[in-house]
């Protein structure tokens, strides 16, 4: 009894363990977005670096406002985030010392089927947003502090709204689950076009509102301070920073497809 | 749509793909769920068995906190580790923060109350049955705790099972202080929550329905094992 | 082995000793003196406090008045309980475990322990699990286990309440057994016939109380305590 019992609890941690001992190769952490993780764009072209150079990316992919907290406590190597406000809020305090722009996507206004407020025919974001505001119809804001979030409460201001009242659902969550909310409350929401074309579960949702120049969304990758984080692994986290903005890295960015179609236009200078 | 159907049906595709990924997924939850609960166990264990044979001052203190923290969130277990082993904390040179270990810390905090706090009930209720037997034959309480922890082994594996129940079950100290890194930290419980987010609800559903199949094989085996131990055992 | 050739059981002093718990008196200040090697059966009815007295003798209750003393140095002692307290193991291996605890060389322990159980006839059982042996079966392994303890002072508590009568006989057997190897015996029992079987002399306890300890041939005959007489006669109930 007593030699079973220590023969199963000794192979299972021999097991367990064994698991612990691989992966050396060298890496770095990026903190990053949902919105780039949860479409699959890492996954695409992360390989393609990691062949260029041998370098492994880690990505905790979080809202921008707790990228930035992971990246200002010195928990991460690179960051790539998209807000332009806060970005250069981050340089100005001295965390990081260089902002290049990588690529873009698009903000995009989803919405019941039946569009309640009327805002497919809106001639501006800021006319959209006032007509679901003046319907009160239901709207599900992220409400986290995210690019997006921080990209949404920008637009109602332009809008000259301050959204209030029982219609508009501050919810706090990632981009996902505020769809998954929005899908099953049959309410508007404020979205990413990737995140949107990645999503499974619309429901009774489709995009209403697109292609206003306001709606434009720019993702850049920081390069942190060496004074500020003497512990970073500054050289590779550079190599990755260069890479983004290299031929091969935005090559890799307009190849990526969601369903056949392009997400990220990469627009490095 | 989702149905219960389609999940069912995506939890077996998922199952017989023996996909690489999830493969690993599965096996890094278990290898931090276990390693955390071997941890947990050593200390809690002794800790537990301590605190039934022993009264000193403070004694009632310790308890009361340890069966509030049986009820600690994950979330806050997370944050706090987090917090230790961020750069910006007191641990931070070590560098832990967002790796398996990290995980380990955090669920080993997690589970330790439970173990404790249960193997102190269990030992107490044991010792009251051995106190008088172990006395007369001549063993002082350090070497009454070793005889109480072994003849309370099966009560002791439910204890052990239960504090392996809430590792692999939680989310949100792994969340937190492993970052759901995609074939580094991401395990069964950050999986479904990241294919949830991606409104994906049959393989987020699919991956939980795996993850219950799983602790229940591990309750069953433990189960088998201290049933048939006990018939022989009395 | 015979009493004669061993050295003398150190004297038994207990001098007005009392127990009260939570303000309620259990034991009345109590004197007695256990000397040789005899076998005093202690009796009385149910809540006499026999069990109680033998505890604060054997040491694993402190009385809170008076004191237990033994003259010169406290003898090895051993204690077998009304329901005995076995560990989760085989037969054997409860055995091998107080001869680890008394630091025998463990070389020596597997064989001085099946002695012990073919001593007590259970070596046929030396593999089983102890708690699923029956009742006279689990009494007799308890016996064992303060067999290898060479006890000078043999404590048993009501060991054969719970048994049929062939189960009785054999742990009587084992009394006396211990008895001849010269060791003193202090038994509680209510069982009048088992006391005459087996007692030197016998402890009359009523309501936390001594209340007269004579030589067994005079209890039996002549009581000197009408409580006594009544519980000969079976007219107190226990």
């Amino acid at each position: 009894m007593n030699k079973t019992i220590a023969l199963i609890t000794i192979s299972t941690l021999g097991m367990v363990w064994s698991g612990s001992l691989l992966a050396a190769k060298p890496y770095i952490l990026l903190a990053s977005t949902t919105s780039t993780e949860n479409t699959g764009l890492f996954g695409a072209i992360i390989p393609a670096f990691s062949d260029a150079t041998g370098i492994d990316v880690r990505v905790v992919a979080v809202g921008t406002g707790q990228a930035f907290e992971i990246a200002r406590r010195g928990d991460a190597d690179s960051l790539l985030v998209h807000d332009l406000a806060g970005e250069k809020q981050f340089i100005a305090n001295g965390y990081a010392t260089e902002r290049l722009e990588v690529m873009y996507n698009d903000f995009v206004i989803v919405g019941p089927s039946d569009d309640p407020a009327g805002i497919s025919n809106s001639e501006a974001v800021t006319d959209a947003m006032q007509r679901i505001a003046e319907s009160a119809s239901p709207f599900a804001s992220r409400g986290d502090d995210s690019g997006t979030h921080r990209a949404e409460l920008r637009l109602w201001q332009e809008a000259g709204i301050s959204p209030q009242g029982a219609w508009y659902r501050e919810l706090g969550n990632g981009m996902g689950p505020t769809l998954n909310t929005a899908a099953s409350m049959n309410a508007y929401a404020f979205t990413d076009r990737a995140t949107w074309l990645a999503f499974q579960n619309p429901q009774d949702l489709v995009l209403l509102f697109e292609g206003d120049d306001a709606l434009f969304n720019q993702y850049a990758s920081l390069l942190l301070s060496v004074q500020q984080y003497p512990h970073v692994k500054h050289d590779l986290a550079a190599q990755w920073h260069q890479w983004l903005v290299s031929e091969q890295g935005q090559q890799a960015i307009e190849d990526f497809k969601v369903d056949g179609q392009q997400v990220f236009f990469p627009n490095a200078d | 749509m989702l149905t219960s159907d389609n999940a069912f049906s995506t939890a077996l595709a998922l199952i017989l793909s023996m996909d690489s990924a999830l493969i690993s997924i599965v096996m890094l939850s278990l290898q931090v769920s276990l390693i955390a609960v071997f941890i947990a166990s050593l200390i809690a264990l002794p800790v537990g068995a301590a605190l039934a044979l022993w009264r000193f001052p403070g004694r009632n203190v310790v308890i009361v906190a340890l069966n509030a923290l049986m009820g600690l969130p994950p979330v806050v277990a997370g944050l706090c580790v987090y917090l230790l082993l961020s750069r910006a904390g007191p641990l931070g040179e070590w560098g832990l923060l967002f790796t398996p270990t990290a995980m380990v810390i955090a669920q080993v905090i997690l589970v330790l109350p439970i173990i404790a706090a249960l193997t102190r009930q269990q030992i107490e209720a044991l010792h009251g049955e051995y106190a008088e037997q172990l006395t007369s034959l001549g063993l002082s309480r350090r070497r009454m705790m070793p005889t109480l922890l072994w003849d309370a082994r099966f009560a002791l594996l439910t204890v052990i099972l239960a504090g392996f129940g809430r590792a692999s079950a939680e989310v949100g100290a792994v969340m937190i202080v492993g970052g759901n890194i995609d074939g580094v930290t991401r395990v069964m419980t950050t999986s479904i929550v990241l294919e949830t987010s991606k409104g994906n609800l049959p393989v987020a559903l699919g991956l939980g329905i795996i993850l219950l199949v799983l602790v229940t094989m591990i309750n069953a085996i433990a189960h088998m094992i201290s049933e048939t131990a006990k018939r022989r055992l009395g | 082995m015979n009493a004669y050739q061993t050295p003398p059981v150190a004297t038994l002093e207990l001098d007005r000793v009392g127990f009260s718990r939570r303000g309620q008196t259990l034991l009345k200040p109590t004197s007695l003196c256990m000397t040789g090697c005899q076998r005093t059966l202690i009796m009385g009815p149910n809540g006499a406090g026999k069990s109680l007295l033998m505890r604060l003798a054997h040491g694993l209750l402190t009385p809170t008045s008076g004191s237990v003393r033994w003259q010169g140095e406290p003898p090895a002692q051993a204690m077998v309980f009304q329901r005995p307290v076995l560990l989760r193991r085989s037969a054997l291996d409860n055995l091998t475990y107080v001869l680890a605890i008394h630091n025998t060389p463990r070389q020596n322990r597997k064989s001085q322990a099946i002695r012990a159980l073919e001593k007590f006839g259970l070596a046929h059982l030396a593999k089983r699990a102890a708690r699923v042996l029956s009742g006279g079966e689990q009494q007799r392994l308890a016996l064992a286990r303060a067999w290898l303890l060479n006890p000078k002072v043999l404590f048993l508590d009501e060991p054969t309440s719970a048994l049929d009568p062939a189960a009785i006989k054999a742990v009587e057997d084992a009394v006396l057994e211990f008895h001849h190897s010269g060791t003193r015996i202090v038994m509680t029992t209510h069982d009048l016939h088992q006391a005459r079987r087996l007692a030197d002399d016998v402890v009359f306890m009523h309501n936390g109380e001594l209340l007269e300890h004579t030589p067994a041939h005079r209890f039996f005959t002549a009581p000197t305590s009408s409580e006594a007489g009544a519980f000969i006669r079976g007219e107190l109930v226990w």
